[in-house]
């Protein structure tokens, strides 16, 4: 008999946003252990939570980004449990009114395009983390992560391949970036996956023993676990080898197979109910359409504006749609200076540059794009060279500077006063009556040797060609 | 009676604060052997201003474990009682002996209503959200408000105008504006005696309301009844309500992170079994777990969600009779007097009693105890009713 499988995914995203869900601690990753913990977040009596306006407009665009319906009045629930790392034994969520509901994702496959459903998106609050100290033989817990706004996108059972899955979680995660929503590293925990699975004969509408496997944190984990559990399955109903029961399942990437978990940890009842000390968060239509307008395009339709529209190529267009922060900066400089090609060779080669030497990535490009347009300007018309051009790119990294006025305070306007490039060249060749004669005698290298030094002493401020002409026009009068 | 007494103790402008409010520099327990001790990080809401306009908070008041029972008789720390036996509130003990010019309670589930009742004490509970609740342990958060006890009313009204007023560290805080609004006094000219809570009492309630009654017949205003049988769902609700969110609230309480732990464990789940089982007093422990019950996938939407509906209920019939009549009057206890026995006899007593301070505690309206009956107002009318009662209580001179 063939089988087909069908896996629903809950994917828990950490959100973008400074400070936590319910207080004002950071919620910057790393930091030493309990270091960004204050009352609020680590459970003492006292403190009521004050919601962070910046999580409802994240979640909000992560919901029109899926295209969903947005509950204009939403609320926040308390799901309760006990375990170390949740230091109020309750984790606040959403239950009975999430943010957002009824959306779709595109995915494409080898098999083509396909829709996968989304039922819903809910915030909540992540929970702290149990670090072990084998020397002693006690656990520790880091309270670092409580509170730190999550959202959870729970999709539809629409998926039926590791290939969707891993599709599904690709375009997802590329689309949360682009939206700023979040920075979604699997290897941070900031993206992490829950995957229910079950199998049933081809073309059945009764779905089978559904098991789940909770915290994944890369996709070839979970592209082996889902073939694994696909294979395991199968031969529970073929062959009869175990018999499937609904559980949920731990797996051992390292071994290569999943584990039932003890029973005890999966039944639950979470007893949720409304949280009395947050209000019902209302979006009013302000609100609503703020959000609505700063939804970006999607990349690739970002990308072929990039081509048709201005004209760039489908290599510069691809490099920059493929992170929001070209783009933004991208259009903040062209719409300055309208020069498409020149824009994108800045961004591409010159911003890049400085920001591999620092060792961050594309997303943490910062720079003023309106700046960066003005700077083009000034190298296309000639008034700074090109080589300070790239001088005042790295001060605009770290403030945000009028590039002409710095220009003009350090001296890196280009001098139009034939005058004063002739009494420097002249210096220059009066200085160095060898570096001269060698040219005269053809040896082409000592031009060089000589233009340097008349550049240099010009700060670079002076076009080339034209110092270039003025130079050999001066060693041919001698 | 425990009585933490600060250094910087004076005698004048002396502010007493029970033992769900958290200081910084008197241990705050909520009368529970799991926070024995505790002295929290930061200083509730209340008791900055108070400090910050020059008033003394001095000393703390024992508190029924998480301030849900009667009178606080449930406090680890013993129950007080006076030369007959009868069961006296420390709150209010310490107003009647003069220690304290007032004192600040967070009324849960009327225990401040009664302490004030039984001792001949005035109490205002404002309107929800009009006093923050920052720095409050907290116990049944959709209904629990901080509230003002002393001599007469003018003292508490004073005292209410320094703690009250919106804040950012509390979401369901109300704004300025209409804390403000509630300071408005407007004359009450018509109340009602609500038939259903007049049912069970002892004579000496019954008199006490008929002389309360007279005095105010006396200055002009009109008294009518009314049945208000809807009243009587507020008792079973608001418990089956505050039972859910104080099981909620204490769970923060395992052991793990602060206050008490049992020595008595191998596992996490005996470290939290053992801590709370060795800690918390028998009401606590079964409000606990009728409050899980209440919460459970089978008896949500039956037992839990009924009473929020009930709430709704309730409020509108308020909201629907007040357009009738400015007030209501009610007993705030069945007697006028408790003995120790009695009290300690009965796990029921908070449960049962409670059917007279449920309808303000489950719907978060004003109220004023004095002359030992209590007068619900409309939403922001604690002004107006503060007002009604300074002239009740200048009678008595």
């Amino acid at each position: 008999m063939k089988y087909e499988t069908v896996i629903g995914l809950e994917v828990h995203v950490e959100l973008s946003t400074e400070s936590k869900i319910f207080c004002s601690c950071s919620a910057k990753f790393g930091g030493e252990q309990n270091e960004h913990v204050c009352p609020a977040c680590c459970g003492m009596p006292g403190m009521l939570p004050i919601v962070n306006k910046h999580v409802i407009d994240l979640g909000m665009t992560a919901g029109m980004m899926l295209n969903c319906d947005i509950n204009r009045v939403t609320t926040f629930d308390k799901k309760n449990y006990y375990y170390p790392d949740l230091p109020g034994a309750y984790q606040t969520t959403q239950w009975f009114a999430p943010i957002c509901v009824n959306g779709f994702l595109e995915i494409e496959t080898s098999k083509g395009k396909k829709q996968i459903r989304i039922k819903q998106i809910h915030m909540e609050e992540d929970a702290g983390k149990l670090v072990h100290d084998d020397w002693t033989d006690t656990t520790l817990v880091d309270f670092n992560r409580t509170s730190v706004p999550l959202i959870e996108i729970v999709s539809q059972p629409d998926l039926s391949s590791a290939e969707d899955a891993i599709a599904y979680l690709e375009r997802l995660r590329e689309l949360l970036r682009f939206a700023k929503v979040s920075d979604c590293r699997w290897e941070q925990g900031s993206m992490r996956c829950d995957v229910n699975l079950s199998i049933r004969p081809e073309g059945s509408d009764v779905l089978g023993v559904r098991t789940e496997m909770k915290n994944m944190n890369s996709l070839s984990a979970i592209k082996r676990a889902i073939e694994y559990e696909i294979a395991r399955h199968t031969d529970a109903l073929e062959k009869g080898t175990e018999k499937l029961v609904q559980e949920t399942r731990r797996w051992d990437d390292t071994k290569g197979k999943s584990f039932a978990m003890r029973n005890k940890e999966t039944a639950g009842d979470y007893r949720y109910f409304p949280d009395p000390n947050v209000m019902p968060i209302v979006i009013d239509d302000k609100w609503f359409n703020d959000i609505k307008e700063s939804i970006p395009l999607f990349p690739e339709i970002k990308k072929a504006n990039y081509i048709n529209e201005i004209g760039l190529s489908e290599y510069d267009a691809e490099q920059i749609s493929s992170s929001r922060a070209l783009c933004d900066v991208f259009d903040a400089a062209y719409a300055e200076c309208g020069m498409a090609k020149e824009t994108a060779n800045w961004i591409i080669t010159d911003c890049m540059n400085i920001l591999n030497k620092k060792q961050e990535t594309a997303d943490m490009l910062t720079v003023n794009g309106k700046s960066l347009g003005q700077l083009i300007k000034l190298v296309s018309e000639d008034k700074v060279s090109r080589g300070n051009a790239k001088r005042i790119l790295a001060v605009m990294f770290n403030d945000n500077i009028n590039p002409e006025k710095y220009a003009k305070e350090n001296g890196f306007i280009v001098s139009n006063d034939i005058g004063a490039i002739e009494e420097i060249i002249k210096n220059v060749i009066n200085a160095d009556s060898k570096s001269v004669s060698d040219f005269k005698n053809g040896k082409e290298k000592a031009l060089m040797a000589l233009f340097g030094k008349c550049m240099k002493e010009l700060k670079g401020n002076c076009n080339p060609q034209v110092l270039r002409e003025i130079l050999i026009d001066n060693i041919n009068k001698i | 009676m425990k009585l933490y007494i600060s250094e910087s103790a004076k005698l004048e402008k002396n502010i007493v604060v029970d033992d769900m409010i958290l200081t910084t520099n008197m241990p705050t327990s909520a009368g529970s052997k799991m926070l024995d001790g505790y002295i929290s990080l930061f200083d509730a809401e209340v008791v900055t201003r108070l400090r910050s306009q020059n008033y003394t908070v001095f000393a703390k008041s024992n508190t029924g474990e998480m301030g849900i029972d009667f009178l606080g008789e449930t406090s680890y720390y013993g129950v007080c009682i006076d030369e007959n036996e009868n069961v006296v509130n420390a709150l209010a003990q310490s107003i009647k002996t003069k220690d304290s010019m007032a004192g600040i309670a967070l009324e849960v589930n009327g225990s401040a209503s009664r302490a004030a009742a039984l001792s001949g004490l005035t109490f205002v509970k404002p309107t929800y959200g009009t006093v923050s609740r920052f720095g409050t342990i907290a116990s049944a958060c959709s209904g629990e408000t901080v509230g003002v006890m002393a001599e007469n009313a003018k003292i508490c009204e004073e005292i209410l105008e320094k703690i009250s007023g919106h804040d950012d560290k509390d979401g369901t805080s109300l704004p300025q504006e209409l804390c403000e609004k509630a300071k408005i006094v407007s004359s009450i000219k018509k109340i009602a005696i609500a038939k259903s809570l007049m049912k069970n009492i002892s004579d000496g309630t019954k008199n006490a309301i008929s002389l309360v009654i007279d005095k105010l017949k006396s200055q002009g205003i009109e008294i009518v009844e009314i049945d208000a049988e809807e009243l009587l769902l507020a008792k079973p609700a608001w418990n089956i309500l505050m039972s859910a969110e104080v099981c909620n609230n204490v769970s923060r309480y395992d052991g793990v992170k602060y206050g008490y732990r049992s020595p008595n464990y191998t596992t996490i789940d005996e470290l939290y079994t053992n801590s709370r089982t060795e800690a918390f007093g028998y009401l606590l422990k079964s409000t606990i777990l009728y409050g899980s019950e209440v919460l459970s996938n089978e008896k949500y939407m039956k037992v839990y969600d009924k009473s929020l509906r009930i709430r709704r209920v309730i409020k509108d019939y308020f909201d629907n009779k007040f357009d009738e009549f400015d007030a209501i009057l009610a007993p705030v206890c069945s007697k006028m007097f408790y003995t120790f026995d009695e009290v300690n006899s009965n796990i029921y007593l908070a449960y049962e009693e409670s059917v007279y301070t449920a309808p303000s505690s489950i719907t978060g309206l004003p109220v004023v105890v004095s002359n030992g009956v209590q007068f619900i107002g409309k939403a922001l009318s604690e002004g107006s009713l503060l007002a009604l009662a300074e002239k009740l209580e200048g009678d008595k001179k």
